[in-house]
């Protein structure tokens, strides 16, 4: 049987991006992402969001990690409802 | 560049294991199911494809708990709940499902909590709001008469859950991904002796055997919808729930019926919708939020009648004269009898002059009705803990300053052609007995994978009935296995890994849903039904073959599929089988034969034996007197 290997399958979406100096590697969203859309780190790095494309933006990765602002999640632009100050829209109709 | 992976290849090895139930599927149903067989001394083993901590579609959480008509505050009763879903949904509704959970969810809420769930408001947050009954301290949802439906602390259930089946022993088998049911056949009976499955990170193949099986997996999904450059955005429910459950149970010639009900999509995120309940919108987890439109104008909540409602109280009390209302999941334009409050129709709201876009618009309502939007709901419900409610937060969203703008014209903020259909709203599924027993001897199933199911109590209550009669079908010997069946499926399995050339898993995602746009649509016929039938099994025949995988990740999504195409193939054979129109299953044709109307009204039911495809109509009601078979089938404690 071969080799596994794997490449980085870009989307052109990301879901979440690690924070290097936050980030202690202990993997505890690699193994909450019921998709597995990430590997792990080695030497205690942040983890390898191989399959960006895959994530279903469920946010057990943020809900797991252990420091706080180590991963940011972040929806699609096409998909980042409007809110406004209820204020402004009195502004705008006026 | 390739780079290596970094588990440990097992890509040749063979194992075996042996259980007395087995579970397959790790979502609230399968966890229920695993912890009621273990709870009757049986050896459980519990298959789950992604990690145990937050998998499943509620993995992350969930908001509210529907028709536990047998908590201490609801003044409705588990029969009359069940009739009304059945005359409510023109009685393809699923009776038994139903019955069980409006029966026991209370008691499995109250097992969660001695788990260590939180389904009260033991800190007095909500102290005082009409939702709250000061002496249980329960929190409900929607009708506050009628006090059937729980807003839940759901995010507290998976770590409760997990523990519940540590303590009793239940060995979990994370990273697996089922793939084929294995039975065997003595004297026409067919009879489940167990599963194979790989695992994801390492691709080492298990035999399952099992004296009892449980499958706890999910509705079908991505057969219309995908989307190969963000394909975890194609559905509502979670990437990799894509019906594996049915695509083994159709192989093993297991019965299904309604899988002739599509409906055109109302969630996905993929360009068509926002992430669910994330936009302005005032159904389910954001009922009764206020609306308002571009001009900040209220817009008006009516009751069933069309009496304008003057107060937010009025918006979760049913009308003069009705015992209750029904809402929920499920639950979209209700028939009168059971319609509660609701915003006056979008395109009334435009004949009055109502100027778009409209907003969700928080900031007016009473503080306690805010909280319990956007903070309980949106903050313990799954697709919005993360995504919706600490993400906004991040972004500067403030309930009591910002108003949410609505897209489009519905609820969904999303808008789906014709043709881009979904399994969804009570689809269809397997079909089983009282004892939730498929046709499949010592094979049960729960939660979404049943026909007309719908939301987590049904998902809980139905896992741990299924459990339970597992565990008393397991009093039995092992059944013997098809040595040379395991041989070839092993061969089946790794089979992408060796194919050098071949092509990427998402090109053939992308033509099966093609294919069941171009052929399977809104509108149906015989003749384009059959090439569409004709175009799937060429590709399971053609295709899937060629595909390739470099890991065992990979490996996955090629399996997922081979189950899409068997599921499509199963889509298909039953809208040929239906020969007329109908409403109450969203199925149309253009050569719909109105002479068969009659007979017709009545579960579709299909399988596959011995390669050919087999139907039949089953009446409606075919479940018997419902209290009555309840009680004959419960296994006492």
């Amino acid at each position: 049987m071969k080799d596994y290997t794997y490449k980085i399958t870009d989307a052109s979406t990301r879901s979440i991006s690690f924070d290097e100096e936050k980030c202690i590697g202990c993997n505890r969203c690699v193994e909450a992402c019921q998709i597995d859309v990430m590997l792990p780190s080695t030497e205690g790095k942040c983890p390898i969001l191989v399959w960006p494309g895959e994530c279903w933006y469920c946010g057990a990765c943020v809900m797991e990690c252990p420091v706080e602002g180590a991963i940011t999640f972040r929806h699609p632009l096409m998909n980042q409802a409007r809110f406004i100050a209820k204020d402004d829209l009195k502004k705008e109709a006026e | 560049m390739n780079m290596k992976w970094p588990y440990n290849n097992e890509a040749g090895k063979l194992q075996e294991d042996y259980c007395d139930v087995l579970v397959v599927g790790g979502g609230l149903s399968g966890c229920f199911a695993a912890i009621a067989a273990a709870q009757k001394g049986k050896k459980v083993t519990l298959l789950e494809k992604g990690g145990i901590s937050r998998c499943g579609s509620s993995g992350t959480g969930f908001d509210h708990w529907e028709m536990a008509c047998t908590n201490p505050g609801s003044k409705v009763d588990p029969l009359e709940m069940t009739l009304a879903l059945e005359e409510e949904q023109d009685y393809y509704s699923n009776a038994i499902g139903h019955y069980i959970e409006a029966r026991d969810g209370w008691s499995c809420l109250e097992d969660l909590e001695k788990w260590g769930g939180k389904i009260r408001d033991t800190e007095d947050e909500f102290k005082g709001a009409a939702f709250r009954d000061e002496k249980t301290k329960l929190l409900y949802a929607y009708d506050y008469n009628a006090r059937y439906t729980l807003r839940v602390f759901g995010t507290t259930f998976r770590p409760a859950l997990i523990k519940q089946l540590n303590k009793l022993g239940v060995r979990i088998c994370e990273r697996t991904e089922a793939t084929t049911l294995l039975t065997t056949e003595k004297n026409g009976v067919k009879t489940g002796s167990g599963v194979i499955g790989f695992d994801t990170r390492t691709g080492k193949i298990t035999v399952y055997h099992a004296k009892s099986i449980v499958l706890c997996m999910s509705r079908p999904a991505r057969i219309w919808l995908f989307n190969g450059d963000i394909p975890g955005l194609s559905e509502f429910r979670p990437f990799q729930s894509i019906g594996t459950g049915h695509a083994m149970g159709w192989k093993a010639g297991m019965e299904f019926t309604m899988m002739e009900k599509s409906i055109r999509g109302e969630f996905s995120a993929y360009g068509r919708s926002f992430p669910p309940y994330g936009t302005g919108n005032n159904h389910n987890t954001w009922y009764a939020a206020t609306m308002i439109d571009s001009r900040g104008v209220e817009i008006p909540y009516v009751d069933r009648d069309g009496n304008i409602l003057k107060s937010v109280e009025e918006r979760y009390l049913p009308a003069k004269g009705q015992k209750f209302f029904l809402k929920g999941g499920v639950i979209d334009e209700p028939k009168y009898e059971w319609r509660g409050p609701e915003t006056l129709p979008f395109d009334k709201l435009m004949e009055m002059g109502y100027k778009l876009p409209f907003y969700a618009d928080l900031t007016s309502m009473p503080e306690m009705e805010r909280k319990a939007i956007w903070g309980l709901m949106v903050g313990e419900e799954a697709k919005t803990r993360i995504p919706v409610y600490d993400n906004y937060n991040s972004r500067g969203f403030d309930p009591k300053k910002h108003i949410l703008q609505s897209y489009g014209t519905g609820w969904q903020s999303a808008a789906f052609l014709e043709q881009e259909r979904q399994l969804f709203g009570a689809p269809g599924g397997i079909i089983h007995d009282w004892n939730l027993e498929t046709n499949i001897r010592n094979v049960f199933a729960a939660g979404d994978s049943l026909y007309a199911s719908d939301c987590a109590g049904f998902a809980c209550t139905s896992g741990r009935w299924a459990g339970k009669h597992a565990a008393v079908s397991a009093d039995k010997d092992f059944e013997e296995v098809d040595i040379e069946l395991i041989n070839n499926e092993k061969k089946r399995l790794l089979k992408p890994l060796e194919n050098k050339d071949g092509y990427d898993w998402r090109e053939l995602g992308l033509a099966i849903s093609k294919a069941m746009q171009n052929y399977c649509g809104g509108i149906k016929c015989d003749d384009t039904l059959k090439q569409g039938l004709k175009l799937i099994r060429s590709f399971k025949e053609e295709q899937l073959p060629l595909l390739k995988a470099e890991n065992p990740h990979e490996l996955v999504r090629v399996h997922e599929v081979s189950d899409i195409l068997d599921v499509s193939e199963m889509i298909l054979c039953a809208s040929l089988d239906r020969k007329c129109d109908s409403k109450p299953l969203s199925f149309k044709r253009s050569d719909s034969d109105e002479t068969v109307a009659d007979k017709e009204n009545a579960y579709l039911v299909i399988s596959k034996q011995n390669n050919e495809v087999h139907s039949y109509y089953r009446k409606h009601r075919f479940y018997g007197d419902i209290e009555k078979e309840y009680e004959a089938h419960e296994v006492k404690e």
